[in-house]
């Protein structure tokens, strides 16, 4: 089976829209690859990010409200940026646990508030896809490509979502049924500095080169992240000597469809991943 | 790491603290799982589970100038390692806005105009714009010459856009920045 069809509604957030426009491209490309459809949300706005419940809880509600009243009520919102999938989920916990927050939402809106909207992670999609079968003709091509999975905090929450699925080794178990290896490695779940890298460079340098130190020890030959505000972060902050290829999970799993990456993608790393691309013999085809 | 000495008590800042965050602060037995997984506790002054005795007792101004509550970001790693579901990242939160709203002398200031930089940026496009952002935080920081190759290695893989991605419908943005200020 090579398809699932399905339409989904999606929500880029700033970071795919901008500084990792390649993680956005490969999602959109493998979803493709097997029929699923994304309809980004009319005029989104930004989640809120780290910064907007730091300093102010009601501007960072209304911020990601704006985007749940936006979303089509009739699809699953995909959200493939784990930051903002947490910012969206919250928002969405305290509207449907507070009548009077709805309302108050539904008259600024002027729109109907649906509590039942169902927010899609990009993980549980891909155990979807799995589920379906979607996987069995692309065993074996990523030539065992030596990977380092790392999830940072992208799966931490907070305890009122505690008892929500975890997903951890989902990387690797997909990794591995397209032919990849997996390390064990202690870094997997480390958090990268986030906005510390601008504020406090040197903490977030502590953290990064550690990771990377991990990752290289562990024998991998890259490190596969589905966050890209990790991806940024290891790539900026860490120090020369400490230098492995960092790649966007969608990315890696674009390679494993054979011809169909983009070799543009791979030009806008900060750490070229050609060299180890090509050793492996995953060769990007397309040049947009 | 400093200790803590017992002092200027405030006894209802716990509550305040409590009603703010939804977090139930007298679950914590100070187990210090929390400050075991946290990836920032050897640069914070105290360990995130000291801020919650420290809240418990009453240390208000100690507590609202840490360098801690700005250090946290927000991960959650915490959250997950408890085993008493204390929500340490809605507390943090719920610590920096009171030490903004009651004009505390803040211990990373740094910190704070990086979080007003990406809230300007989003209110003037409803979206945030990295280049900008990181320009105005250098220059409200006075860090002009940091981070300077970086910055052109990065515009030069068009990691940076010149120009913002951004919402069309202004006015919904400014009715939402409105609202959170009650008007
Ligand atoms: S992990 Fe929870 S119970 Fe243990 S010290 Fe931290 S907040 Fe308290
Ligand atoms: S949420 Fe804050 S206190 Fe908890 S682990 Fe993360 S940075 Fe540390």
């Amino acid at each position: 089976m090579r398809s699932m069809k399905k339409e989904l509604s999606y929500f880029p957030g700033c970071s795919l829209a901008t500084t990792a426009k390649e993680n956005n491209a490969s999602l959109k490309l493998f979803l493709n690859y097997f029929d699923i459809r994304l309809t980004d949300i009319q005029d989104w706005n930004c989640c809120g990010s780290s910064s907007t419940h730091s300093v102010n809880s009601k501007l960072a509600l209304s911020l990601a409200a704006r985007n749940l009243f936006l979303a089509p009520q009739d699809k699953p919102l995909l959200i493939a940026c784990p930051g903002c999938f947490l910012r969206l989920g919250q928002a969405r916990q305290e509207l449907n646990g507070s009548q009077e927050k709805q309302k108050e939402y539904e008259k600024h809106f002027a729109k109907t508030y649906n509590p039942n909207l169902k927010l899609l992670h990009f993980f549980e999609l891909l155990v979807q896809m799995n589920n379906n079968g979607l996987f069995k003709n692309l065993t074996g091509r990523l030539n065992g490509l030596k990977i380092a999975p790392y999830y940072g905090c992208m799966l931490a929450r907070p305890p009122s979502m505690n008892k929500e699925k975890n997903h951890y080794g989902l990387i690797e178990k997909t990794m591995d049924s397209l032919g990849g290896e997996s390390v064990q490695w202690p870094f997997l779940s480390s958090c990268c500095g986030t906005f510390l890298s601008v504020s406090r460079p040197e903490i977030a340098e502590k953290l990064v080169n550690r990771i990377m130190q991990g990752a290289i020890q562990s024998g991998a030959e890259c490190i596969v992240t589905a966050c890209a505000m990790c991806h940024l972060n290891l790539e900026i902050r860490c120090r020369p000597e400490n230098r492995l290829p960092i790649f966007h999970f969608s990315e890696i799993l674009s390679l494993a469809l054979e011809g169909k990456a983009s070799k543009g993608w791979f030009k806008r790393h900060l750490i070229d991943p050609e060299p180890i691309l090509q050793q492996r013999q995953l060769i990007p085809c397309q040049t947009s | 790491m400093e200790s803590i000495t017992y002092g200027h008590v405030a006894p209802d800042f716990v509550d305040q603290v409590e009603m703010m965050s939804h977090a139930n602060l007298s679950r914590c037995f100070h187990c210090l799982a929390c400050s075991a997984g946290c990836p920032f506790c050897e640069d914070m002054d105290y360990l995130p589970n000291v801020i919650i005795r420290m809240v418990q007792f009453g240390m208000k101004e100690a507590v609202l100038k840490s360098s801690t509550i700005w250090l946290c970001v927000g991960c959650n790693t915490c959250s997950m390692e408890c085993p008493n579901s204390v929500d340490m990242a809605a507390v943090m939160d719920s610590l920096r806005q009171i030490a903004v709203g009651e004009g505390i002398q803040i211990a990373e200031t740094g910190i704070y105009s990086f979080h007003n930089a990406v809230v300007d940026s989003i209110s003037r496009y409803g979206r945030t714009h990295k280049l900008e952002i990181m320009m105005r935080y250098k220059i409200c920081e006075k860090e002009f010459f940091t981070d300077i190759d970086l910055g052109l290695k990065m515009l030069s893989k068009r990691k940076l856009d010149l120009l913002p991605s951004r919402v069309k419908d202004k006015k919904a943005i400014k009715s939402l920045f409105e609202m959170a200020e009650g008007k």
